[in-house]
């Protein structure tokens, strides 16, 4: 341990910690821009280049950036002495100095670090004001919106895109005040290898990137008279959207949120989660399925199976692995399932035309926004989702509603495609679809009921997992991976034959799952957040009544009145996709 | 990587022999981006997607560090490419009143092409041939003592000269790629 001293408190840090976290640990909170630091999904951007951390160490010349500066034996740390104040005030200047000032209509007002920072500093004036303003093309594609002139070159999206997703869509340019980030050959963030994760626009301390916003599109869709309008909720919403009304990251607003969409007028409200239980089906069928042709020695089988209900992580197979169109599952996201079902079997029992039903998702992720536009997720060009909206865009729209969310009642989401199981639920999460997958797939190996469902070894945060589960005579060999980066290394160990082979794979794109989505509150980079959000997914998973998804009684009832039974004709017709080949740039 | 005359190919060939011949890979791009420059004579968008690939890096990070260095070009140079020292001497000695006078004439600033691709302008650092300040290169040679006046000779000099060699015109140094 070291012991050191900061502002005239004593404090003993393990040795490799920087002058930041010892301050933390002491109750000190030094301001910082372009640090992040989320230890546990190896999600760290150490790019030291704001400096506005900079605190004085005794014996040394210069100011030190916390941030990046070790602790040593006995140093002697102030952070708020006039050389301190002054040089933090004046690197702020500087990044307003040429910063649009529109805060009043900025996407991030209110969630800025940027801003946070200068209502901090008491900032009446700038010494440099009128300094070079960039004027940068805005850039707009179906889930992101580039800004760059708010940019502060802090490349925190820069890590999340190259380092933690390997994806590589972004990348610093120019210099100076001409610095920004952008994708090669300055080309639309849509015609690159971005796979809409949002994990960029999660990061982003300032409104440079920021989701597109649907908001509007939603309300003008309930006001139509002419139209009904149906809302589906994601799992990992219910975990993080009361954080947006100032509730302890980790509570279930289940019901809350069930009444706010009541009362802001959809006509329906339904649940994401049962087309999660659908999804179960399918591609628990299909896991079956291949296991079982595989076993009888079909050599034409592809294993291991690969999830597909992340629409990032399918765009990031379809551009980097396109030899590899035939492994993942051929099932649709939970989104598109259950638009596929409101636009056939809802409309049909409503007796509406398609056109008339508007389906909205409410989802913790951008990428949503961009599978929902996918073309072949139409019919005749009317989309099967009409408008994904995020987690933060619903607490926006909660508020535009004059609706008080705290004091709403626990409210329930209607029948026929509202009724979901824990399985369901915990798709929200990191190992979450394997498991419930697992659940399912069991029971229908052995045709014996599960002596628990709580398979633990499939849990937890860390980026690549792998487990072993014995079904009878059978070892199930199961991987997972959260965050692209590590999908990419699990994937080429595969190609490269150093594992043991895998049966099925689940692959998240964002950071713990669909909880860390780039759709949900800020987290600011606090990592506690992430974690308490996985523990409310466990908890209302063990507060269901039924927790396998073949048991959801509506499931049942939806394959007996109209599908038939899973991988069935109308099956593969409605809830199965396909895959395309994209370019690498 | 669709050469559209011979040659491309070749170029590229030897692009690719030189990064065949890094003992590795690690830490070359800047290196390998100045071999390709000297051999396209500018770094056109198939250029650096070919190295991204070879390299193994994306292609936004090579497109980035293209666009850092300001030596690099993703203009194709003219014919002639004229070349203005800003070295400190130089600039003393009113290299900048050069830089604009050929700006004027030619109708092109400073990383430019004109139109119909006989001339490119850049500007150096200390070339080291202070005595002769201020410097102007074009083609290879060099001016020395240059004043604003001198400008419209010298380009009207090499104007001519393409007009005698419009036979040869092929596709030398300004490929097709758009
Ligand atoms: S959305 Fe994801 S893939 Fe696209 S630029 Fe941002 S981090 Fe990269
Ligand atoms: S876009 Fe945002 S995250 Fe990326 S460098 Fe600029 S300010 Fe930082
Ligand atoms: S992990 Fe979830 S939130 Fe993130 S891109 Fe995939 S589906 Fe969206
Ligand atoms: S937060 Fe430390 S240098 Fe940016
Ligand atoms: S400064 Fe121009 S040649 Fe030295």
């Amino acid at each position: 341990m070291i012991n050191l001293n900061i502002d005239g408190k004593y404090v003993k840090v393990p040795k490799g910690a920087t002058i930041l976290d010892a301050a933390k640990q002491l109750g000190i909170e030094i301001p910082t821009l372009c640090h992040l630091d989320l230890h546990d999904l190896g999600v760290v951007n150490k790019a030291a280049s704001c400096r506005i951390c900079v605190v004085e160490v005794k014996g040394r010349r210069n100011l030190a950036p916390a941030c990046a500066t070790p602790v040593t034996e006995g140093m002697e740390v102030h952070t708020n002495t006039m050389r301190v104040l002054n040089a933090r005030k004046t690197v702020l200047e500087l990044l307003l100095s040429d910063h649009p000032k529109d805060c009043l209509t900025c996407a991030k007002s209110g969630q800025c670090d940027l801003q946070d920072l200068a209502e901090r500093f008491c900032l009446r004036e700038n010494r440099y004001e009128g300094g070079a303003q960039s004027t940068y093309k805005k850039d707009v594609s179906p889930a992101i919106a580039r800004d760059m002139d708010k940019c502060i070159m802090c490349r925190r999206c820069e890590t999340m895109c190259n380092d933690v997703q390997t994806v590589g869509a972004l990348s610093g340019v120019n210099r100076g005040f001409n610095a920004v980030v952008a994708p090669a050959f300055d080309m639309p963030l849509e015609e690159s290898v971005c796979t809409f994760c949002g994990q960029c626009v999660a990061v982003c301390p300032t409104g440079a990137l920021v989701e597109r916003d649907y908001s509007w599109q939603v309300i003008e869709a309930i006001a139509d008279p002419d139209k009904v309008v149906v809302v589906q909720t994601a799992p990992a919403v219910r975990a993080a959207l009361g954080e947006c009304f100032g509730m302890e990251p980790g509570t279930l607003v289940t019901g809350k949120m069930a009444s706010a969409l009541r009362q802001m007028g959809f006509n329906y409200v339904f649940d994401t989660d049962f087309a999660a239980d659908l999804t179960i089906m399918e591609e628990g069928a299909e896991l079956l399925d291949r296991i079982t042709r595989f076993l009888s020695g079909d050599k034409s089988v592809r294993l291991p199976i690969l999830t597909s209900c992340c629409p990032a992580w399918v765009k990031f197979f379809e551009h980097q692995y396109p030899d590899l169109l035939d492994v993942p599952s051929t099932a649709k996201s939970p989104q598109q399932m259950f638009g596929a079902i409101a636009k056939n079997y809802l409309a049909e029992k409503l007796g509406i035309p398609r056109e008339k039903l508007v389906v909205v998702s409410v989802m913790p992720c951008l990428a949503k926004k961009y599978e929902c536009a996918r073309p072949e997720f139409a019919v005749n060009g009317n989309p099967d989702v009409d408008i994904s909206i995020t987690t933060r865009e619903l607490a926006h729209l909660i508020k535009r509603a004059n609706i008080d969310f705290m004091s709403l009642p626990e409210g329930d989401f209607d029948s026929p495609l509202g009724e979901s199981t824990g399985a369901a639920v915990i798709f929200g999460t990191t190992g979450g679809v394997i498991e419930a997958a697992t659940r399912t797939a069991v029971e229908w190996l052995t045709g014996k009921p599960l002596d628990d469902v709580n398979f633990t070894a499939l849990r937890g945060l860390e980026g690549c997992r792998e487990a072993k589960l014995k079904v009878g005579d059978l070892e199930l060999h199961i991987g997972i991976a959260h965050e692209l980066g590590n999908a990419r290394k699990l994937l080429d160990s595969i190609r490269a034959g150093t594992v043991e082979p895998f049966h099925a794979i689940e692959i998240m794109a964002c950071p713990g799952g669909c909880i860390g989505g780039g759709g949900q509150p800020y987290h600011h980079g606090e990592m506690e957040i992430i974690r308490k959000r996985a523990q409310a997914i466990y908890r209302e998973d063990e507060g269901k009544t039924r927790r396998k998804s073949h048991e959801n009684p509506d499931i049942i009832k939806l394959y007996e009145e109209y599908l038939g039974k899973p991988l069935g004709e109308k099956s593969h017709h409605l809830l199965h996709t396909h895959y395309f080949k994209r370019h690498k740039i | 990587m669709s050469g559209c005359c011979d040659g491309n190919v070749e170029r590229y060939k030897e692009l690719q022999a030189y990064i065949d011949g890094l003992p590795d890979k690690k830490g070359r791009l800047i290196g390998v981006l100045h071999k390709a420059q000297g051999i396209f004579g500018y770094l056109p968008r198939e250029v650096q997607e070919f190295i991204a690939g070879a390299l193994g890096l994306s292609v936004a990070k090579v497109y980035g560090v293209v666009k850092f260095y300001s030596f690099f070009t993703m203009v194709p140079k003219g014919k002639f490419p004229i070349s203005v020292c800003l070295g400190t001497a130089c600039y003393v000695r009113g290299a900048d009143d050069i830089v604009s006078e050929v700006e004027k004439i030619l109708g092109i600033t400073v990383g430019q092409v004109t139109p119909d691709g006989l001339f490119s302008l850049d500007t150096l650092r200390c070339v080291g041939a202070c005595g002769l300040a201020p410097v102007m290169i074009v083609a290879g040679r060099v001016f020395g003592r240059m004043k604003p006046s001198d400008v419209e000779g010298i380009i009207a000099e090499y104007r001519a000269k393409a007009g005698d060699s419009e036979k040869d015109k092929a596709c030398e140094g300004v490929c097709c790629h758009g």
